[in-house]
C-alpha cells in the first residue's frame, strides 16, 4: 500500500496506521505520540496529539477526510495523503493540545524526577507556545504511594491510560484504574490499595510524564548526569534485559530497555528493577545508544551517540580547506586600554 | 397528527390489556406473521424515519449497515439515556405508555435478527425501568417476549439495564462500554457499532422515540408515514418544550410546522408567559447552538423557520441551530445569557469523561472563565479566549461531547455578544441580582 505523508511516499503494509507508516519515514515526520504505545493493545486515540489531516482518503476515494484524524489508530488506504508537519491546521490544533495539556499540569519541571526524559516536555517544547493563557487556578492531588516502590504524582498526570493498559495486559489482576470524571478524574487505586505485582514497575517505564517514578530513585539525580549503560542477568522471571543508569560508579536506577520512540519492547520484572542494584548483578553490554538531542546524551561519550550519517558525509564533501590569505592582523594582540 | 402519544392519556395505557385495546402490537402480529425481516427494514427505509437521539441520521440506513456475519449474535440496544439538559421526551413515553417502546424493540429486533436486545435507561429513572420491567414481564406472560413468539419461531430476549448516572452513556459506544459493566468511556470509531458492538459483535443503537415509531410503520406502511412532514424531516417528533411558555410539556408535533406557530399557537405552546416576550431559544437541546429570537422565527432568506432538520439548520452555525433531540428550551427578556452558557458549561464540565485531552481540559477552563465573567471577573480578552478555546475542542475530541460543549458556547458569544461584553465592563451591575443587559432596539426589550 502505498501512501504519502508530508510529499514523501513510502510503501507499507496493510493494516499499518498512519503513525506507524510515519515512523516508517523518519523521526522528523512522526507524529508526537503521548499515549500511544505500540506494544501495548489498544492504547491511543486519547490525547489527541498525533492529528493529522487526511488530504485525499484513498485512491479509490480521494476525498479528504472532515475532521482532523488522529494517526495513531486510523490505518492507512492505498494512496492516501497526509499531512502532518506542513499542515497549519494540524499545527495550530497541536498548540492547543499542547495547551490543554498543560492547563493543569503543575510545571514542576525542576523537581520533577521524569525531566529530562519526559515526553509531554518533548511535546511542548516542539509544539507548544511559549506563552500561557491561563489564570485559573489548577486542579491539584496529594502525591500517593502506591505501595512501596511506586509513586503517584497525580498532578502531573496526562491520563494516557498507557499504565491502565499495562497493568491489564501484563499483570495479571489491575488493581488501579481511572476514577471520577472529567478533569477530576484521576489514577487510583481503589480505596489506595497498594499495587502488589511481580511486573508493577513497568508502569513507571510507560508513564510519558513524571507521575509514576520511582521510589528507589526519587530525587538522587537529574537524568542528564547519569549514565545508561546496557546490560543482563539471567531472570527467570523476565528477560533480565535492562539499562543500567550509573552515576560514577553507583547504579542509581534500572529500567527496561526503551526503543527510539520511548517504547517497552521487553517488560522487566520487579526483582531487576527495584533489587538488582549492583554492578555484580549484571553482565554489562556496553552503552546505551542514545539519541544525539538528547539531553542524556550531553557531555558524555562521542562513541555510542547515534550520528544522523547525512550531515557528516555533506560536511565531509564540502570540506575546504582553511583560505590562510586573509587578513589576519586583527588577531595580533591589542593595546591595553589605560 | 400523532403517532406515539395517541392514545397516552388512555387511563391504564400502561397494561397490556388496555394497551391492546388500543391496537397494541398489531405491528408485532404483522411484521411476525406476514413479514420478513428484510420486508420490514424495507418499510423503514421508506419511511424515511431519522434517528431521533440528536444526530438524526436516517434509521434505515443504519440499519443496513450492520454486519451480518453467519454464528455471530446481533443486538439492538435502546438508548434510554435520555441526559441532555432540555429534553425529556423520552422519560415521558417510556412513562406513560411502555408497551409502545416494547412494541417497538420487538419489531425492529425481529428486522435485525437479534434474538437479546436491551433498553440501557438513565440511572436517575429508576422507577421508570420499574415500569418498564413491569410491561416486559406481561409481554412475556403473553407470549410476546421469550421463545417462539406468536408461534413464528422468532425468539427474544429484552432486557433492561440502568445507567449509573453518566450523561457520556448516551453516547452510543461509552453506552455499549457501560453495558458490558465497563467504565462508559466512548470507544475510537472505526470500528462502529455496527461491525463491532457489544461484545464485539454487530449492534444498531437507536433512540427510544425512534424504535417506537417502527411500529406504526409496520403497521400503516412507510410510504405512509413518509407523507407526514416535510422533504426530508418526514414524521412526527416528539418535542419537550421548557422554559418562559404558557404551556411547557411533552408535544408530538408533524415535522415542518413554522417555529412562529409551535412557540404561540395555543394548539402548542401557547405563547410567551404574559407580559414578556422572546429572547432566545434552543431548539434541539443544550448542546445545539442557542438562537435570538429573530433568527429562530425567520431564516436569513426572509423564509419562515420550520420546526425540520432541514429548516432549522438552515443558515449553518453562522445564523442557523439544529433540530437535535427536541429538547426546546424557549427564553424571555429576563433571561441571562451569560448566566445561562454558565449553566450549560458547568453541566459539561460535570459529565466530560476525561477521557481525551481536548474536552477534558477544555471543558472545565470554559466552565472556570464562564463564571469568572459571571462572578464580575471578567478580562476583555476572555471572550476570544472562548471562542477559540471552543474552536480548538470542536472536531478533535473522540466522540461528540466536545462539540456539543463548545458549540453553545461560540453561538452565545456569536449572537450575544454586547452581553458578555457588558459583563466584563460593568461588573458592578453585571453581578446584581437578576440584572440583564438589554440590547437597544432588541426585539425582545419591553
Amino acid at each position: 500500500m502505498k501512501v504519502t505523508i508530508d510529499n514523501i511516499t513510502i510503501d507499507v503494509e496493510p493494516g499499518t496506521t498512519i503513525m506507524n507508516a510515519a515512523r516508517q519515514i523518519g523521526p522528523h515526520i512522526a507524529p508526537p505520540a503521548m499515549c500511544y504505545y505500540e506494544p501495548l493493545k489498544a492504547s491511543g486515540g486519547k490525547c489527541r496529539g498525533c492529528l493529522v489531516k487526511v488530504t485525499a482518503g484513498s485512491e479509490k476515494d480521494p476525498r479528504p477526510m472532515p475532521k482532523l484524524v488522529p494517526s495513531c489508530i486510523t490505518q492507512v488506504q492505498d494512496g492516501m495523503i497526509v499531512e502532518n508537519t506542513i499542515n497549519e491546521q494540524v499545527l495550530e490544533t497541536r498548540k492547543g493540545i499542547v495547551e490543554f495539556l498543560l492547563l493543569n499540569h503543575p510545571l514542576d519541571c525542576p523537581v520533577c524526577d521524569q525531566a529530562g526524559e519526559c515526553h509531554l516536555q518533548d511535546f511542548s517544547f516542539e509544539h507548544g507556545v511559549s506563552k500561557t493563557r491561563t489564570v485559573e487556578e489548577r486542579n491539584t492531588f496529594e502525591p500517593v504511594d502506591l505501595g512501596p516502590y511506586i509513586k503517584l504524582n497525580m498532578n502531573r498526570c496526562i491520563l494516557c491510560y498507557r499504565c491502565v493498559y499495562t497493568a491489564d495486559q501484563i499483570t495479571d489482576g489491575r488493581v488501579h484504574g481511572v476514577m471520577h470524571r472529567g478533569d477530576h478524574a484521576e489514577i487510583s487505586t481503589y480505596i489506595e490499595k497498594a499495587i502488589d505485582n511481580d511486573f508493577s514497575g513497568n508502569v513507571i517505564d510507560v508513564c510519558p510524564v513524571g507521575a509514576l517514578t520511582d521510589k528507589t530513585y526519587r530525587f538522587k539525580s537529574r537524568v542528564w548526569f547519569s549514565k545508561p549503560e546496557d546490560a543482563s542477568c539471567s531472570c527467570g522471571k523476565c528477560s533480565g534485559k535492562v539499562t543500567l543508569w550509573y552515576r560514577g560508579d553507583e547504579v542509581i536506577r534500572v529500567t527496561a530497555r526503551k526503543n527510539e520512540w520511548g517504547e517497552v519492547k521487553e517488560f522487566i520484572c520487579n526483582t531487576c528493577r527495584f533489587e538488582r542494584k549492583k554492578t555484580s548483578d549484571w553482565t554489562l553490554e556496553g552503552p546505551t545508544k542514545i539519541a544525539r538531542n538528547s539531553v542524556i546524551s550531553a557531555n558524555k561519550y562521542g562513541a555510542s551517540t547515534i550520528k544522523p550519517a547525512f550531515p557528516l558525509q555533506q560536511a565531509a564533501e564540502q570540506y575546504k580547506k582553511i583560505d590562510d590569505s586573509r587578513d589576519r592582523s586583527f588577531l595580533a594582540p591589542q593595546k591595553q586600554l589605560n | 397528527m400523532k403517532i406515539l402519544t395517541e392514545h397516552i392519556d388512555v387511563q391504564g395505557i400502561e397494561t397490556i390489556d388496555v394497551f391492546r385495546k388500543h391496537g397494541g402490537y398489531a405491528a408485532v402480529e404483522k411484521a411476525l406473521k406476514k413479514m420478513t425481516p428484510d420486508e420490514v427494514t424495507e418499510e423503514v427505509k421508506k419511511s424515511g424515519l431519522r434517528g431521533r437521539g440528536g444526530a438524526g441520521f436516517p434509521m434505515g440506513m443504519k440499519w443496513s449497515f450492520l454486519a451480518k456475519p453467519e454464528g455471530i449474535p446481533r443486538y439492538l440496544v435502546c438508548n434510554a439515556d435520555e441526559s441532555e439538559p432540555g429534553t425529556f421526551k423520552d422519560h415521558y413515553l417510556m412513562m406513560k405508555s411502555p408497551h409502545t417502546l416494547i412494541e417497538g424493540m420487538i419489531v425492529s429486533s425481529y428486522a435485525l435478527g437479534a434474538n437479546t436486545s436491551y433498553i440501557y435507561i438513565r440511572g436517575e429513572l429508576m422507577y421508570v425501568a420499574t415500569i418498564l420491567e413491569k410491561a416486559i414481564q406481561e409481554a412475556r406472560d403473553k407470549g410476546l417476549l421469550g421463545k417462539n413468539i406468536l408461534g413464528s419461531g422468532y425468539d427474544l430476549d429484552l432486557h433492561v439495564q440502568l445507567g449509573g448516572g453518566a450523561y457520556i452513556c448516551g453516547e452510543e459506544t461509552a453506552l455499549l462500554e457501560s453495558l458490558e459493566g465497563k467504565r462508559g468511556n466512548p470507544r475510537n470509531k472505526p470500528p462502529f457499532p455496527a461491525v463491532k458492538g457489544l461484545w464485539q459483535c454487530p449492534t444498531v443503537v437507536n433512540n427510544v422515540e425512534s424504535i417506537a415509531a417502527t411500529s406504526w410503520i409496520v403497521n400503516n406502511g412507510g410510504d405512509e408515514y413518509a407523507k407526514i412532514g416535510i422533504g426530508r424531516s418526514t414524521g412526527t417528533k416528539l418535542i419537550s418544550v421548557s422554559g418562559h411558555v404558557r404551556k411547557p410539556g411533552v408535544y408530538e408535533l408533524p415535522l415542518g410546522i413554522t417555529v412562529e406557530d409551535f412557540i404561540y399557537a395555543d394548539e402548542w405552546c401557547g405563547g410567551i408567559r404574559d407580559g414578556h416576550k422572546l429572547k432566545a431559544v434552543v431548539a434541539g437541546g443544550s448542546s445545539v447552538p442557542i438562537l435570538p429570537a429573530e433568527l429562530i422565527l425567520k431564516t436569513t432568506n426572509g423564509e419562515n423557520r420550520l420546526m425540520s432538520y432541514e429548516s432549522l439548520s438552515d443558515g449553518g452555525f453562522a445564523t442557523g441551530t439544529m433540530l437535535g433531540s427536541g429538547g426546546f428550551v424557549v427564553m424571555d427578556e429576563t433571561t441571562c445569557i451569560v448566566h445561562n452558557t454558565l449553566t450549560f458549561g458547568r453541566f459539561y464540565h460535570h459529565e466530560s469523561c476525561g477521557q481525551c485531552s481536548p474536552c477534558r481540559e477544555g471543558t472545565g477552563w470554559m466552565d472556570k472563565v464562564l463564571y469568572r465573567i459571571e462572578h464580575g471577573q471578567g478580562r476583555q480578552e476572555d471572550i476570544d479566549l472562548l471562542v477559540d478555546v471552543a474552536k480548538k475542542i470542536e472536531g478533535n475530541t473522540i466522540c461528540p461531547l466536545g462539540d456539543a460543549a463548545a458549540w453553545p458556547v461560540a453561538a452565545a458569544i456569536r449572537h450575544f455578544r454586547d452581553e458578555f461584553e457588558w459583563h466584563i465592563n460593568h461588573p458592578e451591575k453585571a453581578t446584581q441580582k437578576g440584572a440583564v443587559f438589554m440590547r437597544e432596539g432588541a426585539s425582545w426589550s419591553l
